[in-house]
């Protein structure tokens, strides 16, 4: 009887263990969507620090559990448009690392902020193999109108990445397509790396006005 | 979008969309949807100027004495005005059930929310849905025509601008007849106007490597995304 209890229960913590980490990557887009945005929502509202702007601690939250989950090489890639493939794999490396830099440090500014924010999660129609989906959100805040915000998805071998998001219609990716395309026009790729890097080397953005 | 001082904008406003509108005839284009970028750009410097060295400070001063609720107030009774007017297009579009909703809160807000200091109708769930009249010239078929930058107003289109027009001689102020009241209110307007654009600045200077050009391209894409409401065809920024 209580062999039998304990090979059961040995047998329950094996499948648990083994069930865990594929049901992990299995993890569906919205539900990866929901699980962060709530995971950074909370992380916000219980922390004094970053409510006060703290910048370390908001990048520490951004590095740690927002950036994972982004694909930034196919979000570059995206910013470049046709210029992408003029680059050689050594540009592009040092592309995705500097504006990387350039949306944490960006966004980063703006954080703090989304204390009283609510995020509503719309309903999501999936095949079972899609590997490209668009998780629909909407966020509101007090007195103002709501404002949408839509996640494009991709599916790669350690789950599901985002790789563009498009806040009230504005793709915060390629939005950068006439400034990137300009300055390569003008002093070529690796004229833009020099305009990013100077960017991020520059004064960090000021903190947002006290609410 | 930012309602103006009406004597300032009844000259700027009207003489830049047919500035606009006339170069818009003979513009060789550069790009499709600005072919007046050196003209607006200098335009935009000429409202970064002004705007660095009077307004933002003026504005980031009201935010800093002002205390968050009579903002919340000042913003919410300027809103109730938007309300009126997201209504009367809501109508123009023949869509009733935005314009019932519109109408309706600012039927509560007016009455319940006092003149519209207090937005009850948001609490009870009927929220804000903005519309104007630049969306029904769009709807109604007008082109969007050049891309204009108008100093002291900001971002705008040759059929934004001339929506902005409409509304400003229709607004309700025309109808105050005490020229101070009427001025102060429009003051009052563009300041918490202005206050409430600071944030997404901060996100926009932190954000660009040309102002001019995401601030360009940000507008025409949101305009666009409130035209199809929220269901843009897909176009070449698409991927």
């Amino acid at each position: 009887m209580l062999t039998r209890m304990i090979a059961t229960l040995m047998g329950a913590l094996l499948s648990l263990s083994l069930a865990a980490p594929a049901a992990w990557a299995q993890e569906a887009p919205d539900a990866l969507v929901k699980r962060v945005a709530d995971d950074v929502l909370n992380t916000i509202r219980g922390d004094k620090d970053i409510q006060a702007g703290n910048q370390a601690k908001v990048k520490q939250l951004i590095e740690s559990k927002l950036a994972p989950n982004f694909d930034f090489t196919r979000m570059t890639s995206l910013a470049l448009g046709r210029n992408w493939r003029t680059a050689t794999p050594a540009q592009q490396t040092q592309l995705t690392d500097q504006f990387r830099t350039l949306l944490v440090r960006t966004y980063s500014g703006a954080l703090s902020n989304y204390r009283d924010n609510t995020m509503n999660y719309k309903p999501m129609r999936m095949n079972p193999g899609d590997t490209d989906v668009v998780v629909r959100t909407e966020v509101t805040r007090p007195g103002q109108s709501a404002v949408p915000i839509d996640y494009s998805m991709e599916k790669m071998p350690d789950g599901w990445k985002a790789y563009d998001v498009v806040v009230a219609g504005v793709s915060l990716v390629t939005n950068y397509r006439d400034e990137f395309n300009g300055i390569v026009q003008k002093s070529g790729v690796d004229g833009l790396i020099k305009a990013l890097t100077d960017k991020n080397q520059g004064p960090a953005p000021p903190p947002p006005v006290a609410k | 979008m930012i309602s103006l001082d009406r004597r300032i904008v009844s000259g700027i406003l009207p003489a830049l969309v047919l500035v606009g509108a006339l170069l818009s005839g003979c513009a060789t284009t550069e790009s499709k949807v600005d072919p007046l970028e050196p003209f607006n750009r200098t335009m935009y410097k000429v409202h970064t100027t002004i705007d660095d060295a009077i307004i933002k400070p003026v504005a980031q001063g009201y935010v800093k004495v002002t205390p968050a609720p009579v903002r919340t107030s000042v913003a919410n009774f300027f809103g109730n005005i938007d309300d009126l007017f997201s209504g009367i297009n809501d109508v123009l579009q023949g869509n009733g059930n935005r314009a019932g909703d519109a109408f309706g809160r600012v039927l509560l807000n007016t009455t319940f929310g006092i003149a519209g200091i207090f937005d009850l109708a948001s609490m009870m769930g009927i929220n804000k849905d903005p519309n104007d009249f630049g969306l029904t010239f769009g709807k109604w078929g007008a082109p969007q025509g050049p891309y204009l930058f108008v100093p002291l107003f900001g971002p705008t289109t040759v059929r934004d601008g001339s929506g902005w027009l409409v509304r400003l001689y229709t607004g309700p102020a025309n109808y105050i007849n005490d020229i101070g009241v009427r001025n102060s209110l429009y003051g009052l307007g563009y300041l918490n106007a202005r206050a409430q654009a600071l944030d997404a600045e901060s996100v926009l200077d932190a954000a660009s490597l040309d102002r001019y050009l995401y601030l360009r391209n940000a507008y025409l894409r949101a305009r666009r995304y409130q035209l199809y409401e929220g269901k843009p065809p897909p176009d070449a920024d698409d991927q």
